[in-house]
């Protein structure tokens, strides 16, 4: 039991890290210097919430394991998160598009693992919920604002949000791990998110003058340690000072 | 207005500053001081956005989860400080986005210092002890200069700054403390930033083209030589308890003077680098451009999504 909630705690704290540095590489080069310092904002949080998880799961691993050897040590097909989150930034639209998916999904999740049986999880939870619900008010007006602004950008944001859906299946397709978790009262049943994420999500694109992207979404195998091929690059560039530099302090 | 009448303006603007009384957005103030204020606080802002650069260069690199975050945060506030200071110039007539065109097309400046590569991990930490040390020194003084907008502009970013050094100078520590490469890897930063910091006090003296009227008009208090004298006096100290040496092989202590003297700065390269010739120049602008470039249709949607809202509830209030 200990084994299999730490890996799903990883899980957890692998979406926040990756999507995390994603958004920190827009860090200096963002279209608006508000916009700039609004996703570091959000890569902050979410590498904050990161750093919560890693935290609680290298003490419950208890092998003297630290949350950077979590974060730099660790393989691609190690890591657990969504596809969604390891897609590169693109355009300005598609990050949006990225951001707006997750977020939606983000907030339903941690609105349920506030209940968890699993005090430390609830507390991480909590907290991030606060944060979160910032995110979700951020990338849903600018998807409204892009979506409802210029012909170039209603084109680009209609672009991104049909680019990334395929990987909004796999919020809901559940694993072993996930149905254990669920059914031991510690993770969420996120199967029964489905229904009122697609409903949210239409509504937002019904404000934005979005369509809603003609094909049912499909892409899975980021939970599983299947990725694309955009984890390697991203892993090799996050890691290389702890893999070229062995076991130092920084 | 007469002649006569402008010179007795001039002349009750010279005694306010005198008098310590702070120049606020809508005093009178002679066209020349605004000018020189918009230059300045304009190349400021731009030093803080392009400053943004080398650092962010080691975002996604950083060798630990807190230095990370430490990092983007570190990052962010130098964005802070940008529109803080493009703020501070608005108060003065100029506009933000042409003050940032300006910069893109090579009209505006901006510190030289980040014309430099951030080759390793400890440029990070030579950057927050040096170049954030070296910009303290300048802005603390500033705090005490004599248009309101500004000087409180920088009593909000020396809080930071001052954080900054410390988090640089905490990097630069942990180096020293460590393996023989990382010692090394500190050692080679700070003999890469050590000049270049110097050098951002600007030209001597003597041969500074603003600093006589900067100084009467209270817009400066110090003169370059001064301020890179106490940065010298303060650094020095602190490169010792690191055990690393600043590449100046004429550095010494003078009793006499109580300051530490130390060798002749090349002029050469400073004017090379200023003039665009320097490690980083042409990137430094092209990535500003690209961002700018590529935001264009973001900036746009925006305004004109505002538009509609304006007019849709324009429609909404008519109509009931
Ligand atoms: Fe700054
Ligand atoms: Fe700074």
């Amino acid at each position: 039991m200990k084994e299999r909630l730490f890996d799903y705690i990883l899980q957890l704290g692998d979406n926040s890290l990756i999507l995390g540095h994603r958004l920190s590489e827009w860090c200096g080069h963002g279209p608006i210097l508000e916009v700039d310092m609004a996703l570091t904002n959000i890569s902050l949080d979410l590498i904050g919430q990161t750093r919560n998880y890693f935290q609680y799961a290298a003490k419950i691993e208890d092998k003297g394991r630290t949350e950077d050897d979590l974060a730099f040590l660790r393989t691609d097909r190690q890591y657990r998160n969504y596809l969604l989150v390891e897609q590169p930034n693109g355009d300005f639209a598609a990050t949006i598009a990225r951001q707006f998916y997750f977020d939606s999904f983000h907030l339903l999740f941690l609105q349920e693992l506030v209940k968890s049986k699993d005090e430390q999880l609830a507390a991480i939870a909590a907290k991030s919920v606060k944060e979160v619900s910032y995110h979700l008010r951020f990338s849903s007006d600018w998807l409204i604002r892009l979506g409802d602004g210029t012909e170039e950008s209603r084109t680009k944001m209609q672009e991104g949000v049909d680019d990334l859906w395929n990987f909004t299946a796999e919020f809901f397709l559940m694993n072993d791990l996930e149905k254990e978790m669920a059914a031991a009262g510690i993770g969420v049943d996120v199967q029964a998110l489905e229904e009122s994420y697609y409903a949210q999500i239409q509504e937002v694109f019904e404000a934005a003058k979005i369509q809603m992207p003609d094909y049912k979404p499909g892409q899975i195998g980021g939970k599983d340690g299947m990725h694309s091929e955009h984890l390697g690059h991203l892993l090799a560039e996050m890691q290389y000072m702890q893999r070229a530099y062995p076991g130092m302090e920084w | 207005m007469s002649d006569q009448q402008i010179l007795n303006l001039e002349e009750r603007f010279q005694q306010r500053i005198d008098a310590e009384i702070k120049v606020e957005p809508k005093d009178w103030m002679p066209e020349k001081y605004r000018k020189t204020l918009i230059r300045q606080i304009s190349q400021h802002a731009h030093s803080e956005i392009v400053g943004m650069l080398p650092e962010g260069n080691w975002i996604s690199r950083a060798p630990s989860l807190r230095r990370k975050v430490a990092l983007l945060a570190k990052v962010q506030d130098e964005a802070g400080h940008g529109l803080y200071l493009y703020s501070a110039a608005e108060t003065l007539g100029a506009e933000r986005d042409q003050l940032t065109r300006d910069l893109l097309d090579g009209k505006a400046k901006y510190s030289s210092i980040f014309n430099y590569p951030t080759l390793s991990w400890a440029d990070i930490g030579a950057i927050g002890w040096l170049v954030d040390g070296a910009a303290i020194m300048n802005q603390v003084m500033l705090t005490r200069n004599s248009y309101g907008p500004y000087a409180r502009a920088m009593v909000k970013i020396c809080k930071e700054e001052s954080f900054h050094q410390r988090q640089g100078y905490e990097i630069m520590l942990t180096l020293a403390k460590g393996t023989e490469e990382q010692k090394a890897m500190a050692q080679d930063a700070l003999n890469r930033w050590w000049w270049p910091s110097l050098m951002m006090f600007g030209p001597s003296d003597a041969e500074s083209t603003h600093s006589a009227q900067s100084m009467k008009w209270k817009i400066k208090r110090k003169s370059n030589d001064e301020l890179r004298q106490q940065f010298v006096d303060v650094t020095i100290p602190q490169a010792d308890f690191l055990g690393l040496s600043v590449p100046d092989k004429d550095l010494k202590w003078n009793e006499e003077s109580g300051h530490y003297d130390f060798g002749p700065i090349d002029w050469d390269e400073f004017w090379r680098v200023v003039k665009g010739n320097g490690p980083c120049n042409r990137d430094r602008i092209k990535a500003r451009r690209k961002a700018y470039d590529e935001g264009k249709w973001v900036r746009e949607a925006a305004m004109a999504h505002a538009e509609k809202k304006k007019e849709r509830k324009a429609k909404l209030a008519k109509s009931a």
